[in-house]
């Protein structure tokens, strides 16, 4: 059977690894839109956490084994459409991610200084799209809208001392960036309270231990909350009882002055906020500040609600980060999708009313998750891809042409798909320009770079 | 003359149930003797202790025997799905006497 995976990140080899592993005879062919692989291990995942990126070892093994190809360069609903893969294999599972962001939905939204998450993470991760970015990092505070771990990553990104970062495979120009940063206090405001936020105990003590950076919560924030976490799960126990250990230490004994001196730049936590407008600067050129609206919180746990209580407040600063969520697009008209939600409506994977269709990842269940959550949620597509194949439900009879059928598509439009030796040639560039700066791999970031490295 | 490690004796229980009866040696780390016996347990970040992929259960009394995990792995095991009370990471752990008999199991996918 030829087996088609659209996406070459975590759900993509995750799910092709499966597949290869449980079935002997599967082919399995992996199309990727851009030139190089990964996904989100090599853009999400923030540069000072290279032991997550150890996983890409696992997905290198399993690209060089003999029954799987990989095609970078190949955008699947533009280049080949999903029906066209459909007659060219006998399985398609869409893995592709989440590409965009949630939108906050207020005014001054669009002001310079107002950025997503997610196009800052791609900016200094050298996602080719995000390379134009250019974030104004001239004002002294910054508010980052949300409390999960891309909001953490971003505030230790502006945050971390710059010899540390000089030592990861951030790009050369997003460290000049931050070279010249005047960020020093970032604030990370959410619209629910502490005991709603999504962020995780290892991204929150990494950020608590920060050099050079010192963690201001308020102790009114965490009022009765020892107690009310008394019987909760135990990672939102450890990690409350970790935010108000903090909140509540008694500073060392010093003077305040020196205080600041030690540890300059600061950071904290804003709870119970609920952004309504961006504010603009006295020439209406650039954001200025948020105002937000005060919240209450109606039921609790994790689906407690965020009520505007009347009350106003307005937070200064001059880059606003929007960390509230990525967000899947529609591939191809001939795949459902369910746009309230942003996934593809499926059933363990299996896409709904369109047999010999599957789905894998973020696209599956939504953009949420680290890389067991992916990993388990891909073999649970895998299976059930595995189970039509033994049962007769995926039809093998008709032979398919895989790669064959897509070729000639491919080349009558003018596209030439890279390698995955193609692949190792520009990852080789990479790390040998980035052994000269003492950095794991200078990351290329033009497109076109990539092609003429590999000849194309 | 005796092997110069001694030898342990566990049992993995995959994601199936099923028993795998394995015979490793003092020092053998839990992690990569399992994927040395055909076991499913990923190491997606390669024991550096970044993700928690190589989550594992240890039947009592052993894991009692073990020493404690640290902060970090108990930072990592919060975000394992299917946490239990005898949850802990396997590429933290090495065979040792005190495993004698144990029964580790994988956590079921989903």
């Amino acid at each position: 059977p030829r087996v088609c995976v659209v996406g070459s990140g975590p759900a993509g080899f995750y799910t092709a690894q499966h597949i290869l592993k449980h079935h002997g005879g599967a082919l399995v062919d992996i199309y990727e839109k851009l030139p190089v692989p990964f996904g989100l291990v090599r853009f999400g995942v923030a540069p000072d956490h290279p032991e997550v990126k150890n996983v890409t070892n696992t997905f290198t093994q399993t690209a060089r084994s003999g029954r799987c190809g990989f095609y970078g360069n190949v955008t699947v609903g533009r280049d080949v459409t999903v029906p066209e893969l459909q007659q060219a294999y006998h399985a398609v599972v869409l893995s592709y991610g989440a590409e965009d962001n949630r939108v906050l939905g207020i005014p001054g939204e669009n002001l310079p200084g107002v950025y997503s998450a997610r196009a800052f993470v791609g900016w200094y991760n050298g996602l080719p799209e995000n390379q134009d970015l250019k974030p104004d990092l001239s004002c002294e505070t910054a508010l980052i809208l949300g409390h999960g771990n891309v909001a953490l990553d971003i505030a230790r990104i502006l945050l971390s001392p710059l010899q540390l970062l000089r030592k990861t495979d951030i790009t050369d120009s997003s460290l000049a960036a931050l070279a010249c940063s005047k960020v020093k206090y970032v604030w990370l405001v959410g619209r629910r309270g502490p005991l709603q936020v999504a962020f995780t105990i290892k991204e929150l003590r990494e950020m608590i231990n920060l050099p050079g950076a010192r963690a201001v919560l308020d102790p009114a924030d965490f009022t009765g909350l020892e107690s009310a976490v008394k019987d909760a799960s135990r990672p939102r126990k450890r990690l409350t009882e970790l935010m108000i250990k903090t909140a509540l230490e008694k500073p060392v004994k010093m003077q305040a002055a020196a205080a600041r001196a030690a540890a300059p730049r600061e950071w904290g936590l804003k709870f119970q906020r609920s952004p309504q407008e961006v504010l603009p600067s006295a020439d209406g050129r650039r954001a200025r500040g948020v105002r937000m609206a005060v919240t209450r919180l109606e039921g609790s746990g994790d689906s407690a609600k965020a009520i505007p209580t009347g009350d106003v407040e307005e937070l200064e600063c001059g880059l606003v980060l929007s960390s509230i969520g990525y967000r899947s697009l529609p591939l191809d008209p001939a795949v459902p999708f369910d746009s309230q939600r942003g996934v593809i409506p499926n059933s363990s994977g299996r896409v709904e009313g369109v047999p010999g269709l599957y789905c894998s990842g973020w696209v599956k269940r939504g953009p949420t998750g680290v890389i067991i959550t992916t990993m388990n949620d891909s073999f649970d597509t895998a299976q059930s891809l595995l189970e039509d194949l033994q049962g007769g439900v995926l039809d093998i009879s008709p032979s398919r042409e895989g790669f064959g059928l897509v070729e000639s598509l491919l080349h009558s439009r003018g596209v030439r798909p890279v390698s995955f030796s193609d692949w190792e040639k520009i990852d080789a560039a990479e790390v040998a320009r980035g052994k000269a700066a003492g950095k794991p791999r200078e990351k290329i970031v033009d497109p076109a770079e990539m092609l003429r490295i590999i000849g194309h | 003359p005796p092997p110069p490690f001694p030898r342990v004796n566990v049992v993995f229980v995959d994601r199936e149930g099923r028993q795998v009866p394995v015979r490793g040696r003092v020092g053998d780390n839990v992690l990569h003797l399992a994927q040395r016996h055909g076991l499913e347990l990923e190491g997606a970040c390669e024991a550096s202790l970044a993700c928690s992929t190589c989550h594992v259960y240890i039947s009592e009394p052993h894991l009692g025997r073990l020493p404690a995990p640290d902060e970090r792995e108990e930072d990592l095991l919060d975000q394992a799905p299917l946490l239990q009370e005898n949850s802990r990471l396997g590429c933290q752990l090495r065979l040792s006497p005190a495993l004698e008999g144990a029964r580790i199991g994988l956590p079921r996918l989903t």
